[in-house]
């Protein structure tokens, strides 16, 4: 890796209770990277997404994203640092129209202190465009089914307009087509220089994807490199691909 | 201003007026003394609102704030001989920075938690106070109201006008926030907090902003009560039934529009009143229950959301 890091975790810790769900976690991810989160059910992906984007608090260690300790900060300091998500199980603002929920990081992070929306509301109709849900843009989220679901989930980190997106198994229960779909978008979006994170358990479209694949198992990583070396590693078909 | 925005303020210029009229034409002090108390629970159940259907911080800690803005217009009083206006608004800081204190200190908990940790903080205001000799302790205060000004006609109307006002103002600014950039934040809170949080909305530093405004209206609310009942004692003044009809209020009217409440306060209030006027003030709290069940299995959404219910299937019914 040549050049700083975009995002740094040293030594990070986090226990619940006595369960130890993250031990020494330690990694990097340079600037424009496409890296690819593996791992079985229970490994700590999701609990290693939180401590990042600032849901969870690590016992032990520190988070530096573009050159700066984040660690103690809070989740909404760091969207506005460029920092987004998506969630694993989709958490729409229920109450709100799928375009009022894009208003929501338009509203706090790219124009923020912004007084007229005029603006901030055609980004979010390129947004949902882009994400195929122009349609629906005056729907209630709550009515939305699961596929919208994920993709309004992307649309709505996106607004955040991020450095850094990390998408938390955006692609769960899509179809085929829909997959690929999402794929290329993230693709799209990594070519204007958006550095992504993808915990996925569809392993076509992770090993695709990633440049770079850390396989995580019992809050620690067990192995990392290509996409190919990690399908030849034993370690890895163990845990996680099986044999 | 938008076309919304100039009609809101129309609306509420006609209210004053009207009220202004009322003073000057009817005759019957009743009118004024009920009224009041009606509009009393107008500010009430608007300011429950901003943070409990907003937000969705179920607040049942109302009399904390009531009482505390009682007590702090006792002390203007007592301490400062301090005219009406400057009663409501040490009652109004009192409170606000009471709310801010409340919020730093439980709006870290969620759900029911938060609503527990407010009971708690009107008991132990209550108990204070009862403990405090300056402001008349367990026994309570008698307050002198000020000579007629002969301003308005009577002290009563006077009263009633300044519950006018305040109603229209807590109106103005829960309206205010509900179309800001603050009132998307907060339903985005209510919604899911940690998406909210992780869409860059400060979700504590906009809880802290929802309680300390809706404290300090709750607090401007409860200053009154000083002259207009007179006599104040702690049991009444942080009575439990502020906090229950503060939130069974928004509750029949709807929380999603500052209309809901404004109209469920107007509603409960008035038959409440007529209530306990003709039949009994023992049966006005059966009436209470039953509307409240009625509505929370009937219409969850309360009198705005079967409004625009009715708007939507018209309007859905008139297209071809």
């Amino acid at each position: 890796m040549n050049g700083a890091p975009l995002l740094s975790v040293e030594g990070l810790v986090k226990r619940f209770a006595g369960f130890v769900a993250l031990s020494e976690i330690r990694l990097a991810v340079a600037p424009g990277e496409r890296l690819g989160l593996i791992g079985p059910n229970g490994s700590g992906k999701t609990t290693l997404i939180n401590c990042v984007s600032g849901l969870l608090r690590p016992e032990q260690g520190a988070i530096l994203y573009d050159g700066r300790a984040i660690t103690r900060m809070p989740a909404f300091e760091r969207t506005r640092l460029g920092i987004a998500r998506s969630f694993q199980i989709p958490r729409p603002f229920r109450s709100m129209s799928v375009l009022e929920n894009l208003m929501v990081p338009l509203d706090y992070v790219a124009h923020r202190g912004q007084l007229r929306d005029t603006g901030a509301q055609d980004e979010a109709m390129a947004l949902l465009a882009q994400m195929g849900l122009a349609e629906k843009a005056q729907a209630f989220a709550g009515s939305l089914t699961q596929v919208d679901l994920r993709k309004l989930e992307l649309a709505r980190a996106l607004a955040a307009r991020p450095k850094l997106l990390i998408s938390d198994e955006a692609m769960a229960g899509l179809s085929g087509a829909e997959i690929e779909e999402v794929l290329a978008l993230l693709w799209r979006l990594n070519e204007t220089g958006i550095t992504v994170i993808m915990i996925e358990h569809i392993m076509s479209a992770v090993m695709r994807f990633s440049q770079r694949v850390i396989c995580l198992d019992a809050g620690k990583i067990i192995a990392e490199g290509t996409p190919t070396q990690m399908v030849e590693n034993p370690e890895v078909r163990r845990a996680y691909l099986g044999a | 201003m938008t076309r919304a925005g100039a009609k809101f303020w129309v609306g509420a210029a006609a209210v004053m007026l009207l009220a202004l009229a009322a003073t000057a034409i009817l005759k019957n002090e009743y009118w004024f003394y009920a009224g009041f108390v009606v509009l009393q629970f107008v500010v009430l159940a608007t300011a429950w609102n901003i943070l409990g259907g907003y937000a969705g911080y179920v607040n049942f800690g109302t009399s904390a704030f009531v009482g505390a803005g009682t007590y702090a217009a006792i002390v203007a009083i007592k301490a400062l001989a301090a005219p009406l206006g400057v009663q409501i608004l040490l009652a109004a800081g009192i409170a606000g920075l009471l709310g801010f204190a409340t919020g730093l200190l439980t709006l870290r908990l969620r759900g029911i938690f938060f609503s527990i940790a407010t009971v708690a903080v009107a008991i132990v205001l209550e108990t204070f106070i009862v403990n405090w000799r300056f402001v008349g302790g367990s026994t309570g205060i008698q307050i002198l109201r000020p000579v007629d000004t002969g301003l308005f006609g009577s002290y009563t109307k006077m009263l009633f006008l300044v519950m006018v006002g305040l109603s229209v103002a807590a109106a103005a600014i829960a309206r205010t926030l509900e179309i800001s950039w603050i009132g998307r934040g907060l339903r985005a809170v209510r919604d899911n907090e940690e998406a909210a949080e992780s869409c860059g909305v400060p979700t504590l530093r906009l809880k802290l902003i929802a309680c300390t405004i809706s404290g300090a209206l709750m607090g401007a609310a409860g200053a009154p009560m000083a002259v207009y009942q007179s006599y104040i004692e702690p049991a009444s003044a942080f009575s439990l039934n502020y906090s229950i009809l503060a939130l069974a209020m928004p509750i029949v009217g709807g929380t999603a529009h500052w209309s809901g409440p404004v109209l469920g306060a107007l509603l409960f209030g008035t038959l409440q009143q007529v209530v306990s006027a003709t039949i009994s003030s023992e049966l006005n709290r059966l009436v209470i229950g039953v509307m409240l069940i009625v509505f929370v299995v009937g219409a969850p959404a309360g009198i705005v959301g079967l409004w625009r219910k009715w708007a939507a299937k018209r309007a859905g019914a008139g297209s071809p």
